[in-house]
């Protein structure tokens, strides 16, 4: 337990110290969302109608800027073949890993989307369906992407490979995400959404450091 | 048992499989011929007119195969896939990466059927339905999984890390379906009903079984040429593949 504190605090403390890649991820998450209504135009209906998938897809494209970062700096100099060859579970710190991103990637987006949701014209019950799916769901991204950051570990074009691998793997994140804030404004309920949104994300989180370990593994031979 | 296991795994080696998958490759491209014919002389000229859909109806006898093989295709691979991690032989790796194109195609030749099939009967080249989305996303999956293989210029590592995203893959294909499906049912009342199909001919039946197993002897002959020519390029530098015949005229 002390190893995943410590492996979670130094994540934290590395991306503090180079504040702008973090920045960067939430201005585009920003500007994606804010780009919607000026390509499709301003009326508060059709706005309303689109804010939940916009928001989500917007969300995915910003988690996936920082997957490549989650383990190339360190496969760079050397600290994942030590967390390796460490007597402690890889799979645990692998775990602190994934926590550290959703820290540094993730929970920033759940907190700027009502603001941006606002934007849409959601109302307060909306809002806080929305926050509360993506406090679900963002983990979710967090854990599957890693298993793609670990699989394209010094790959050429690794970047836009990730992509291709990643996304449709998120595609039921993505439906149950946005799902559930469209079933609470047509008034159906977000409960079912949200509870298959944590069900998937209690899978992952089981299973998804330990093929992402797995992947790490075989990129470390 | 000792004696079983070495039996098993006597095709596990390269050198034993490439003359083994030679010989059997004729046999299948036989078979494909032989069911190809029978299928499409049944599809064609025995089976009847559909009441509702007239003669276009008869494009299912390829759409429907290309999905059942596009879908089984992925579970042969990522079995194989899990095979090469659990034995490390490095023949289930090759065996995967041999039947992901074949794969890829079989979900690029569903889609592309069924947007030919669909522009007449639903008046729309694709419609969001749940089938077609799934299926689009498991063509995702395939080309994913060959881009994987692509970028890794270590076969070992390439193969490794494309037993892990396959087997990924396979978890997730049932959770994408149903996750579609869902989102199909919930955002729109769903326009057009596939699962009530209304009930088919029997001599319909006998021609998408024979269509089936013709895919099906194809995909196995093509799998087991590509992976003869993937065995020939990864073990140019042994001596078993420099004494081939092929290999010295």
């Amino acid at each position: 337990m002390n190893s995943l504190l410590a492996v979670i605090r130094r994540d934290l403390l590395l991306a503090m110290r180079r504040k702008s890649e973090v920045l960067t991820a939430l201005f585009f998450f920003m500007i994606v969302v804010s780009l919607f209504p000026l390509g499709i135009g301003p009326e508060p209906a059709l706005l309303r109608k689109i804010a939940p998938g916009v928001l989500w897809v917007a969300a995915l494209l910003a988690t996936m800027l920082g997957l490549q970062r989650m383990f190339a700096p360190d496969h760079a100099d050397g600290t994942l073949e030590q967390m390796a060859l460490s007597p402690t579970p890889m799979g645990l710190l692998v775990g602190g890993k994934i926590a550290a991103h959703w820290l540094v990637s993730g929970l920033p987006l759940v907190l700027l989307a009502p603001v941006l949701g606002l934007q849409f014209d959601l109302d307060a019950g909306a809002l806080g369906v929305l926050v509360v799916a993506l406090l679900i769901g963002t983990p979710l991204l967090s854990l599957i992407g890693a298993i793609g950051a670990a699989l394209t570990l010094g790959v050429r074009g690794g970047g836009v490979l990730l992509s291709v691998l990643v996304l449709p793997l998120y595609v039921p994140a993505l439906i149950f995400g946005a799902g559930a804030v469209e079933a609470h404004i047509s008034g159906l309920g977000a409960g079912g959404h949200l509870s298959l949104l944590a069900a998937l994300l209690a899978l992952a989180v089981f299973f998804a450091p330990w093929a992402t370990t797995a992947a790490l593994r075989i990129a470390l031979e | 048992m000792n004696n079983r296991l070495i039996n098993w795994f006597k095709f596990a080696s390269p050198q034993s499989f490439y003359p083994l998958a030679g010989r059997m490759i004729p046999w299948f491209w036989a078979l494909t011929a032989a069911f190809g014919v029978a299928g499409l002389w049944i599809s064609f000229f025995v089976a009847p007119t559909d009441a509702q859909q007239g003669e276009g109806y008869r494009i299912i006898f390829i759409h429907v195969p290309a999905s059942w093989m596009s879908m089984f295709i992925y579970c042969i691979m990522a079995g194989w896939a899990g095979l090469g991690l659990v034995f490390n032989t490095r023949l289930s790796g090759m065996m995967a990466s041999a039947l992901a194109p074949t794969g890829a195609l079989m979900a690029f030749l569903s889609l592309w059927t069924g947007a030919l099939w669909g522009k007449p009967m639903w008046g729309a080249w694709w419609v969001w339905d749940a089938r077609l989305t799934s299926e689009l996303i498991l063509f995702f999956l395939y080309i994913g999984f060959i881009a994987l293989q692509a970028a890794i210029d270590d076969p070992r590592r390439a193969d490794k890390a494309g037993a892990i995203l396959a087997l990924v893959g396979v978890v997730n294909v049932p959770i994408i379906y149903f996750s579609v499906k869902w989102w199909n049912t919930l955002h729109q009342g769903s326009t057009i009903n596939l699962t009530k199909a209304p009930s088919m001919a029997q001599t319909m039946l006998w021609g998408m079984l024979l269509m089936a197993l013709c895919f099906w002897m194809y995909s196995i002959a093509v799998a087991l040429m590509r992976a003869r020519a993937i065995i020939l390029e990864r073990e140019t530098h042994t001596e078993w593949v420099k004494q081939l015949d092929e290999v010295k005229s």
